[in-house]
């Protein structure tokens, strides 16, 4: 059936009058089912429409595949359409993977050979774009006779044409490495700027060719100069400079052979110059060749006059108006950061006004570029720009803003304050956005500033108040409450507004964190923790919190379920210790020493609910755990003193433990007086052999409390002595709850230790005050 | 290196499409939205050039038309810029004043003006004469 075909406009007219995808999609596959009809009949007249038509509905988006063997019998058609389309087809159509490209090799290199220019300019095309390694292996010869003949049109496209064999198949660039310095000679520009590109692309895959073509700089600096020096030419003028793409290939080209190389830079220096300065910048041709100037002068030995003149031109670009020109000056100004920071330094104030653009390829470069323009003296205020830039920038940019502001705040901020003030904007202003470890670093540092204690945690406590959803703020600012919560509720701290803040408050607020939807479970276990150190720190009773304890002892989470049941334990079972346990935290150190037993650290961070997940903490911990046991061990007269208080801690937290701790010292009774009793209990931590750690405990066995009891111990001056808070300051009667006190004493000279305490405390209405010397310490606690 | 050259018209039709490195069909109609829809939605007095997953795309407006040409990182994206205007340029002498109609019902020649002006990604000629010369030829020959 012979069906009268289409001709393509028709078919176009066809699909733009169908109104909906799925009239279109119909149109054309019943014209593609004649398509397929008409290449099996083999209808030679009009295959060169049918094909046509095929390549618009492959543009489309449509299957095409069974166009491919048509292309090879179009190509391989003696008419001039027909190669035409069938040369086009085999562009679109095929490509390395389809088993039908190789055929056409032979079809190519019979055109290639048959001496009709538009012929061999079509074949050139066409193996420029698809051609295999193995069809470029087989044709490079050709190729290469191609290059050498006279008429330009060929030339041009033979030579773009060995920039494609060359990607392909490295070696062949043996064979058209000695054609190009004869190509350099021509006067037409094609010819040239396809050599350009030639030459460079050589000049990139191996360096023996960089070297041979440092000879053809002189020769190119002649080209560009002509090139600027001539006045309008007819033929290459665009917008009044003369072939700028020709220029800007030869500026390329010129960036790669002068790099690290002074002699070439040398010879360019004076051209560039020139180039520089006679370019017209009023149209965007010219821009284009400035900008590829200022390129090579940064990355070329220039001279240190030249390199100014770049940095200036770049200022230029700043300023301008075109959008286009900015993006390009940032993108080059953030190139040349690292090099020649002074320079764009300069600059700083235009690169922080394009923060304000609403475009957003412009500020992400300026964001990029100011982060890497902070130094110590400018941070305050590019601090305060970028977070101002925070608040109003897009989603995708927030991460990169935050992070790029809490590292330069880490590296230049001046002062303390400052720095937390810093990390709490950037947490309440893009919470969700900052890096794991922000949190970690920001109670390090509040840790470290303790005369800052009191006006982070009212800051934090304000910003918790307003908003809880921000989780990194949040889990911070539990974190505080719970450690410094007693300096929360003692109001006056001259550096904030006076805030009245009651008991009931800090826990509802605690709580509702605690039950809130948006909480993550690491929140919710920072705030269950810091429930419980509140629990020592306020004054009220504790039957809110152990209430909410209990409740989240059978909690879904299995991480704040175990949390709880611990929490009530110690409430239940072991309330005399909990003071001790609940102390407040020494100070973390980053980039800890390694642990001693691996046992230990890991019940040491349960109990401590692995607030701070660093090392050193559970060492530490473990020697607040350990005393622990040695003031168990003294509280309650022991029947039998277990050598390895692995097992008493298995007591203790119902944990199976089987680590050996250090080689323990006996206790010392140092003072007695009515029924009070001082008991010193001494552990050497095996990891640090200069420390000594002393619990003193005090025991009420008479009948009447003892109040206010204040103990200060005083060492030798060689001695470091840190003294923490007592667990409390009243030991009650018969034989009730024992203050403890940790003594930490660092002993680096090991030097005998001498130790003087003094007691104040009331005791039967009476108060009392006691200085005495210990004596008899073991040897064991300084040698 | 040029990779890609996409005529795009405000509706999302793709009007002209070349690739100079292979990307699979259903994968070309796919990077061609993604294209379109950074393309679009930037104004005129932004700036034309974008950063899209491994290429930088630079774009131009004429009138119902969109010209996007993703290229890799080596090239001076001014300079395209330039050439986008010089390709405009040239189809305006050939076609009297281009339209997007123009484009639609030629495309085999828009294509052999494209193949002339753009070798394997690199510019090749830029000259409109030279660009010219061979498709008014080729008329000729199919007149007589």
């Amino acid at each position: 059936m012979v069906v009268s075909s289409l001709k393509l406009q028709d078919l176009i007219e066809e699909i733009r009058g169908a109104k909906t995808q799925a009239q279109e999609r119909e149109v054309i596959q019943k014209e593609c089912a004649h398509i397929r009809a008409s290449f099996r009949d083999g209808d030679p007249l009009h295959r060169h429409r049918q094909l046509a038509k095929l390549l618009y509905v492959h543009m489309l988006g449509y299957p095409a595949h069974f166009g491919q063997m048509e292309c090879l019998k179009l190509i391989a058609s003696p008419r001039f359409t027909d190669k035409r389309v069938g040369y086009l087809g085999a562009m679109l159509l095929l490509d390395e993977r389809q088993d039908a490209h190789l055929l056409i090799t032979n079809s190519i290199k019979n055109d290639l050979s048959q001496g009709i220019q538009a012929v061999q300019g079509l074949a050139l095309c066409t193996l420029s774009t698809v051609g295999s390694a193995e069809m470029c292996r087989d044709l490079a010869t050709e190729v290469e006779k191609l290059l050498l003949q006279p008429g330009s049109y060929v030339r041009k496209k033979a030579v773009l044409t060995a920039v494609h064999m060359i990607r392909k198949v490295p070696e062949l660039s043996n064979i058209f490495l000695p054609p190009c310095a004869q190509l350099l000679h021509e006067r037409h520009h094609g010819i040239l700027l396809g050599t350009v590109t030639l030459i460079t692309e050589l000049c990139e895959r191996s360096p023996a060719a960089l070297k041979h073509f440092r000879k053809v700089v002189p020769q190119l600096v002649q080209i560009l100069q002509t090139l600027v020096t001539t006045g309008y030419s007819v033929e290459h003028s665009i917008s009044g400079v003369s072939d700028p793409f020709l220029q800007v290939q030869i500026l390329r080209l010129l960036r790669i052979l002068g790099r690290n190389h002074e002699e070439s830079s040398e010879v360019m220096n004076d051209l560039l110059a020139q180039v520089a300065t006679n370019t017209d910048t009023s149209r965007n041709a010219g821009n284009a060749v400035l900008f590829e100037t200022v390129l090579t002068i940064m990355d070329i030995r220039s001279a240190a006059g030249l390199r100014v003149l770049a940095v200036n031109i770049l200022g230029r670009f700043l300023l301008n108006n075109d959008k286009n020109i900015r993006y390009v000056a940032l993108t080059s100004l953030l190139r040349m950061v690292q090099s020649d920071h002074s320079a764009v330094q300069r600059h700083r104030p235009t690169v922080v006004e394009c923060l304000r653009e609403p475009d957003a390829s412009l500020s992400r470069r300026a964001l990029e570029l100011s982060l890497a323009l902070v130094n110590s003296s400018n941070v305050r205020a590019m601090t305060q720009e970028l977070q101002s830039f925070l608040e109003s920038c897009l989603p995708d940019l927030r991460a990169d803003c935050a992070s790029g502001i809490l590292l330069a705040a880490e590296r230049f901020a001046p002062t303390k304050r400052w720095h937390i003030d810093t990390i709490l904007r950037v947490l309440t202003t893009a919470g969700t956005h900052v890096r794991d470890d922000a949190v970690a670093n920001l109670t390090q540092l509040i840790g470290g500033a303790q005369e800052l204690h009191a006006y982070s945690v009212r800051r934090l406590y304000s910003a918790l108040a307003e908003d809880i959803s921000q989780q990194p703020l949040v889990q911070v600012a539990a974190w505080c409450i719970g450690e410094y919560g007693d300096l929360l509720l003692e109001g006056g701290c001259e550096e904030t507004e006076p805030l009245q803040v009651e008991e009931e408050k800090v826990l509802a607020l605690l709580e509702k964190v605690l039950q809130s939807h948006m909480s993550l479970p690491a929140t919710r276990g920072y705030a269950l923790t810091a429930l419980m150190k509140l629990s020592t720190r306020l004054r009220g009773d504790n039957n809110r919190i152990r209430q909410v304890v209990s409740i989240y002892g059978s909690c879904v989470d299995v991480e704040l379920q175990q949390r709880a049941v611990e929490y009530n334990t110690l409430f239940r079972k072991y309330d005399h210790m909990r003071a001790a346990i609940l102390e407040k935290m020494p100070l973390v150190e980053r980039g800890g020493t390694p642990d001693e037993e691996a046992k230990e650290s890991k019940e040491a961070q349960l109990s401590e609910a692995a607030l701070v997940p660093t090392e050193p903490q559970a060492s530490k911990l473990l020697d607040l755990l350990d005393l622990l046991d040695g003031t168990f061990e003294a509280a309650q007269p022991p029947p039998a003193l277990e050598p390895s208080p692995g097992g008493t801690l298995v007591h203790l937290l119902d944990l199976p433990c089987a680590s050996p701790a250090p080689a323990s010292i006996p206790d010392l009774r140092v003072f007695e007086r009515e029924g009070l009793q001082l008991n010193l209990s001494f552990v050497r931590p095996p990891g640090t052999p200069a420390l000594l750690l002393i619990t003193v405990t005090a025991v009420n066995t008479s009948g009447a409390d003892v109040t206010h009891f204040v103990c200060q111990a005083a060492v030798p001056k060689s001695f470091h002595l840190q003294l923490q808070a007592p667990s409390g300051d009243t030991v009650p009667a018969q034989g009730g709850l024992p203050v403890t006190q940790l003594l930490r004493i660092l002993n680096p000279n090991k030097a005998p230790l001498r130790l003087k305490l003094r007691l104040t405390y009331n005791h039967f209405g009476q108060s009392v005050q006691e200085i005495f010397e210990v004596n008899n310490l073991p040897m064991e606690t300084w040698q | 290196m040029i990779k890609f050259f996409l005529m795009v018209n405000k509706q999302g039709q793709t009007r002209l499409a070349k690739y100079y490195e292979h990307v699979e069909i259903n994968k070309r109609t796919v990077l061609e939205t993604e294209v379109i829809k950074s393309c679009l939605s930037r104004s005129n007095e932004q700036c034309s050039f974008i950063e899209f997953k491994d290429f930088k795309l630079i774009c131009r407006r004429y009138a119902a038309l969109l010209i996007v040409v993703g290229v890799n990182d080596t090239e001076n994206e001014m300079a395209i810029y330039e050439f986008i205007h010089n390709f405009v340029e040239v189809l305006d002498e050939y076609f009297s004043r281009v339209s997007e109609l123009d484009i639609m019902f030629n495309l085999d020649k828009v294509h052999i003006i494209l193949d002339e002006m753009v070798l394997n990604g690199c510019i090749v000629e830029t000259n409109r004469a030279r660009i010219l010369a061979p498709l008014l030829i080729l008329d000729k020959m199919s007149e007589s």
